[in-house]
């Protein structure tokens, strides 16, 4: 029996669920995770990668000394370096000069506009506050985005419009108080696995009813009441028809629209044409099932709705979304315990991310940049002469890249995240990524973005840093370090310290402040402006974490948002159109693919694809329909080659009915077959999210030869 | 409701669907556990939790015999000692206690002989190593049920594990003998969590127990399963 030297508590850098984690050590090593039962959020449970997942803090790829490309690169002819041989060890002064003296130039070139940032779901808040902090004051842009884009920006889009805030409503752990909830776009036992124990529990033992709302049949589908299979990109019209219902058959909460909503009127005139019959028609989903299912929602005393990326990952992303907050506000299930409009963040700490002003509409807090007095308030923080920041919105994600060439964007900083994995039709992303001047790698392994890198940055993972994370419920919770960072690995926020005042000091501009002596004082310089952050300290959320907004020292938090009204006053009905997917099955490419995640990989893969976890799920594989297959001559474990308009994969099958007939599934996290290659960039025009979950494609049997790695398979059991 | 009762002596008061465990935790008694645990279903199957209630013919077990007013419980009479006595000197005949720090301190606590019953048939399996996250020795398991509790209704709703066989031969086990991973298991090792005596550990800990260093087993993971470039 091993005893550890010390047991350190700490939240889990996977998933948004926030999971309290035991990291047990033994001489700088991490050999076991436990999670104690009295914990908030997951009470003792955990998940395959909560559990066991931490071992690529150790794996042997792991870069943990700054490198600088040997051969110089150039924009247009960016080349992809994964071997170390590639790679020359500096020390972090040569690193950090070299990075320092390359974005000043770019920045006194070009200016503004050429300067980009990806700040990173994965790190901390205080780490991401810091990242948009130096390229706002230093390089005075918004060109400042995350992962977030590519996830719920159509569901952020959606509540900004429709409530003025855009975090979960209610908290996960109140899926128990609900007598029906929806779960739709979300493939929850997967990915968000503590969650689903919850909605379990809610089902099981406090006889809640459950509605799924997918084009698979996931696990979910097993506990729940009812299962809607609707095909990929057509939300609007199944939940705008179940408002139809609601309305038709007088089931509204005439009370709380007329004091908490508007736009009512112009509304249910839009909805006339969303009668279920033509829903059926468009989503394949039974016109009777629509109306039993909008009865039991709005029936309910307390009903809410939990979504994942199937509502937001779509050309129309925010359309999508809107349809759900409709339901809420017919029926006023929103604003009690027990109900509520329930996104599921993706990320550890994607919620933190965009609270801390990783985005380029927003400073922390969602304080709009082209607002001069949210400026001003920056200004007079980061020491910033009046006028000084920029009113322009910046570029999100995706359009980063796309204007990455002569006159766009130059240099581009990324911290921790993987575009060359996680954007749409990589292929493309592929071309921007070489056109850049100047890029910087701030991270734990070199992946296929950091592999275009002209500099690498070799920061710490979750177990060598202290700092907090903002869960899906808004629960800020801290980080702790388990041991030294190993090698010369640095935590990301004094990577940024340390870079920003070399750039400082080559602009020759007064200090915005960048001498933190630890991660609170970074937290607290943030809190003094963001309000919902403002009651927050280390020593408060030691234990439990806090709940935001937390607006003083006193408050204990807010677990039920909108109980009175909403930010924005009333809740806003947006009449809504049908917009079909961009891109339709056709004869050419017969079926629809829609992507996701597995239980056991993270995204890009970073993480989980240098763990243990990578045994226990070591290949991508295509979901196919046993009818679809038969027809295409595809047999269960067989290789096959999945196109589209935009690349080709080849992979396995997998041939099951837990996808429906005409639609394929390849989850994304695998870089020898990239779901991500055939994928559609077509964006929502509002939100601008990329159409992750809906592109036309064809299959064709393969040979085993023509896999990327035969030798890789283990049949699991397990759904 | 509260009700009252007497508990070694002395009147308490509780909530009236306490159970005598819980009754005595809450005044401060202590009443020894091995099967029970905070977030399973209790059952009753280890018995170190008996007690003596008056007016019952035989020892009642404390973690689900509800507390009833006016009932007069003795926690450590000497027939419940030499019932749990016995009940540890039985477990540590027949299984390998050495990861089981609790039971082991229970045993010098209650002056249990290890060695009390020479000629028990010990239960011993060869280690069950079939999967990348943890390793199942079921010469370790005392049967508490905890691993298949939470497997099931009480965490997971996977129900990849029960027990296995009948009478002295029962062991926890898969469907159809199957490897872990072929089983609807979905690692989330709840069952490592809850494991009271090493049966099932993390493979990390037991192959640092196997006298492996980190680097070697570091370099494991990296070894099979290789991604190509």
């Amino acid at each position: 029996m091993i005893k550890p030297d010390h047991v350190t508590t700490t939240t889990c850098p996977y998933c948004g669920v926030g999971c309290t984690l035991q990291l047990h050590v033994k001489d700088d090593f991490i050999y076991k995770v436990t999670s104690p039962f009295d914990s908030p959020v997951n009470h003792g449970n955990l998940c395959v990668k909560g559990r066991f997942g931490y071992d690529f803090v150790y794996h042997p790829k792991r870069v943990t000394k700054p490198m600088i490309r040997k051969t110089k690169q150039e924009a247009g002819k960016r080349t992809q370096a994964f071997d170390l041989s590639e790679w020359r060890e500096v020390t972090w002064d040569e690193a950090l000069d070299y990075v320092a003296d390359n974005l000043v130039r770019i920045y006194q070139r070009d200016g503004s506009d050429a300067m980009a940032v990806y700040c990173c779901a994965k790190a901390t808040n205080e780490d991401n506050y810091l990242l948009q902090k130096m390229y706002r004051a230093l390089f005075r842009t918004n060109n400042i985005d995350h992962c977030t884009r590519l996830c719920h920006a159509g569901s952020v889009v959606a509540l900004q419009q429709a409530v003025g805030s855009s975090a979960m409503s209610n908290t996960a752990s109140q899926v128990i108080q609900n007598d029906v909830f929806i779960v739709t776009g979300s493939n929850t036992t997967e990915n968000h696995p503590i969650i689903s124990l919850q909605m379990k529990d809610a089902v099981e033992k406090h006889g809640a009813k459950m509605i799924v709302v997918d084009p698979r049949r996931i696990e979910l589908v097993d506990f729940a009441e009812m299962w809607l299979p609707l095909k990929p990109g057509t939300n609007v019209p199944v939940f705008s028809a179940m408002a139809h219902v609601i309305v038709k058959e007088n089931l509204v909460n005439h009370e709380f629209i007329a004091n908490r909503t508007e736009g009512f009127q112009e509304f249910i005139e839009s909805l006339e044409k969303f009668t279920p019959e033509y829903a059926e028609e468009i989503s394949g989903v039974p016109a009777e099932d629509i109306r039993k299912a909008a009865r039991l929602y709005a029936k309910a005393k307390n009903a809410a709705i939990y979504w994942g990326m199937g509502i937001s990952q779509l050309s129309h992303g925010t359309a999508s979304a809107l349809a759900l907050i409709h339901l809420a506000f017919l029926t006023g299930h929103i604003g009690r315990d027990g109900t509520g409009l329930n996104p599921l963040r993706g990320q550890n700490n994607v919620q933190g991310a965009s609270d801390m002003g990783a985005m380029p509409f927003h400073y922390p807090g969602y304080m709009r940049v082209d607002d001069p007095t949210n400026r001003a308030k920056w200004e007079k923080t980061w020491n910033i002469a009046e006028g000084g920041l920029s009113l322009k919105l910046g570029l999100t994600t995706t359009e980063i890249l796309t204007h990455a060439h002569e006159g766009g964007i130059r240099a581009l900083y990324i911290m921790g995240e993987n575009p060359m994995m996680s954007e749409p039709n990589l292929n493309e992303t592929r071309k921007h990524m070489s056109q850049l001047e100047f890029l910087v790698a701030q991270d734990i392994f070199i992946n296929e973005s950091g592999a275009f890198a002209d500099v690498f940055l070799p920061a710490t993972p979750f177990a060598e840093k202290d700092g907090t994370f903002s869960n899906t419920d808004r629960r800020v919770q801290r980080v702790r370090a388990a041991h030294p960072p190993r090698g010369q690995s640095r935590p990301d926020w004094q990577i940024i310290c340390d870079l920003a005042r070399r750039i400082e000091s080559r602009l020759g501009v007064a200090s915005a402040f960048w001498d933190y002596s630890n991660p609170e004082q970074i937290l607290r310089e943030m809190a003094s402006v963001n309000e919902d952050y403002a009651g927050i300290t280390y020593e408060r959320i030691d234990k439990i974490g806090l709940i935001y907004p937390v607006p003083h020292m006193e408050h204990h938090g807010t677990p039920t948002l909108f109980t009175e009204s909403f930010p924005r006053g009333r809740g806003k009905f947006h009449p809504l159109d049908y917009v079909p997917v961009m891109e339709e099955a056709d004869d050419e490419f017969p079926f629809i693919l829609t992507t996701g995640r597995v239980l056991e990989h993270w995204h890009g893969g970073t993480m989980t694809r240098n763990s243990s976890l990578n045994e226990a799920y070591p290949e991508a594989r295509v979901e196919i329909h046993p009818a679809d297959a038969e027809i295409h001559g595809i047999r269960n474990g067989g290789p096959v080659m999945v196109q589209s308009r935009r690349g080709m994969v080849i992979l396995r099958a997998t041939v099951t009915e837990k996808t429906s007939v005409g639609v394929v599934f390849i989850p994304f996290h695998f870089a020898e077959a990239a779901a991500n290659l055939l994928t559609n960039d077509a964006l929502d025009p509002q939100a601008k999210i990329p159409e992750f979950k809906a592109c036309a494609v064809q299959v064709f049997p393969a040979r085993d030869g023509d896999l990327p790695n035969p030798e890789a398979v283990v049949e699991r059991g397990r759904y | 409701m509260s009700i009252k009762l007497m508990m070694d002596g002395k009147e308490i008061s509780v909530d009236e669907d306490a159970t005598l465990l819980e009754a005595a935790r809450e005044n401060g008694i202590d009443i020894p556990t091995i099967c029970f645990h905070e977030a399973t279903t209790p059952n009753a199957l280890c018995r170190i939790c008996v007690v003596e209630v008056e007016g019952q013919r035989v020892l009642q077990p404390a973690c689900i015999v509800k507390a009833a007013n006016q009932m007069k419980v003795q926690t450590r009479s000497e027939r419940v000692v030499r019932a749990r006595k016995t009940i540890l000197e039985m477990l540590a005949s027949t299984m390998d206690l050495s990861d089981a720090p609790e039971v082991l301190t229970m045993m010098d606590e209650y002056g249990a002989d290890a060695s009390r019953f020479p000629d028990a048939h010990r239960r011993e399996s060869q280690v069950k190593d079939d999967n990348p996250m943890y390793v199942r020795d079921y010469s370790k398991c005392l049967l508490c049920w905890r691993c298949v509790q939470v497997c099931a209704d009480d965490a997971q709703y996977t129900y990849a594990i029960n027990f296995d066989g009948r009478g002295y031969e029962t062991q926890i086990g898969t469907f159809f003998e199957r490897t872990i991973p072929e089983t609807t298991c979905v690692l989330c090792g709840q069952c490592v969590g809850v494991c009271p005596t090493g049966a099932l550990k993390v493979k990390r800990e037991y192959l640092l127990e196997q006298g492996m260093t980190p680097d070697q087993i570091s370099v494991l993971s990296m070894g099979r399963k290789k991604r190509k470039a």
